[in-house]
């Protein structure tokens, strides 16, 4: 073979040729975009998937799409072990922090950030502007958790970040703390709709914002 | 049909080769993030098209692609270094007899930079095919799906590019 001349040529090569290495953020950012595509391919196959006449019953089928995707978070929601999706939320804040996509759209004005989720998802947030109570909204961004696009709002406290992860979900009213890699996690759930905030920020600072968010 | 799971274990592992490929290729970092980063949205998109398990040369080829695309955008002869004595200079003088400081480290760092800057020099389509060969471990049929050219010039290719290789480590070699 041709190979069998060039040993020593093959070998300076491949011992001495710089191997360039893709950052870590590279490869988040990979991850993140295809999750967000995966995300939004589901979303547009689900009516075929049930088989309801196309067109016709759009409406219907699309009001049915919403109602079984809150019956799916519901029943898996006791599934899937909370651990698990703790590890997944801090992920998701530790991600969003290192490829600069904090947000998705830039803004403290809640009357901005609120109506930006309209068409995104398939329910509304609740959006509330906290910076009188120390609590600095620094805007909102798509985010996937737990299989579903779901929206994160970011708030400053001081120096550090918050990410409140909101969804549709039902369960305990009061609040449970927790800690995972270092980052302190609160988990609490209002008008149907469940919160989870993660940040490096005090865990009574997260506890305060918690009570704000009621 | 395609979920996630199946492309993360078949195709996202492959990040590596995919980054180191580019990198080769455009000759800057950004560039080739942004040219990978497309490339796997597009790989996800067309996940489909993959036939069998073995991902690498598939989204090489992808890779391969854009960063082609990426070339053909740039005006001047792209990629290309000319073999000026400016970049000779820059490489660190081996002194010969003195061994002033005779680090093992300095030493490979030297070579690093002779071989790289000699891979540099070459034109893409030779450039190519032997970072594909020599740094990806790369057989030859999967270089021909890659590059989209048959076995035979995938043979011919490696050959020439070793030839140009040789020559321009001994020419850099003689100037130190």
């Amino acid at each position: 073979m041709i190979d069998d001349d060039d040993h020593e040529l093959s070998g300076l090569i491949r011992t001495h040729a710089t191997r360039h290495r893709a950052s870590p953020a590279l490869d988040a950012a990979i991850r993140t975009e295809i999750a967000l595509q995966s995300a939004a391919s589901r979303k547009r196959t689900r009516s075929p998937e049930w088989h309801w006449p196309a067109w016709g019953f759009a409406g219907v089928g699309f009001a049915f799409g919403v109602l079984l995707t809150v019956l799916v978070v519901l029943l898996s929601g006791q599934a899937v072990e909370t651990d698990k999706l703790a590890a997944e939320l801090v992920n998701s804040h530790v991600r969003a922090l290192m490829v600069s996509h904090l947000t998705d759209v830039a803004s403290s004005n809640r009357h901005t950030v609120k109506p930006w989720f309209q068409g995104k998802l398939d329910f509304s947030p609740a959006v509330q502007d906290l910076a009188e109570q120390g609590f600095i909204l620094v805007g909102g961004r798509l985010d996937y958790v737990s299989g579903r696009p779901v929206a994160a709002l970011v708030y400053r406290r001081h120096d550090h970040l918050i990410n409140v992860f909101i969804w549709p979900g039902s369960g305990n009213e009061g609040q449970q703390a927790s800690t995972r890699q270092g980052f302190n996690l609160l988990h609490w759930h209002v008008d149907g709709m469940q919160y989870w905030a993660v940040s490096d920020a005090h865990a009574e600072d997260l506890a305060a914002l918690g009570k704000l968010l009621h | 049909m395609t979920t996630p799971r199946d492309f993360e274990t078949l195709v996202l592992p492959h990040l590596q080769a995919a980054f180191n490929f580019a990198r080769w290729l455009v000759h800057d970092h950004q560039v080739a993030e942004d040219v990978v980063q497309d490339a796997f949205l597009r790989a996800y998109r067309y996940f489909d098209s993959l036939r069998g398990d073995d991902a690498r040369p598939w989204l090489l080829a992808i890779v391969r692609n854009n960063c082609y695309t990426w070339l053909e955008e740039q005006r001047t002869e792209p990629g290309r270094v000319e073999l000026d004595d400016d970049l000779i200079d820059k490489l660190p003088a081996h002194e010969h007899g003195q061994e002033t400081d005779p680090g093992i480290a300095l030493e490979r760092e030297r070579t690093r930079k002779l071989v790289d800057h000699a891979l540099r020099a070459l034109a893409p389509p030779f450039r190519e095919v032997v970072v594909l060969r020599e740094l990806e471990g790369l057989s030859y049929a999967e270089i021909a799906h890659v590059a989209a050219i048959p076995i035979g010039t995938v043979m011919s290719r490696l050959s020439r590019a070793r030839a140009e290789l040789k020559t321009t480590l001994a020419a850099l070699r003689g100037r130190n």
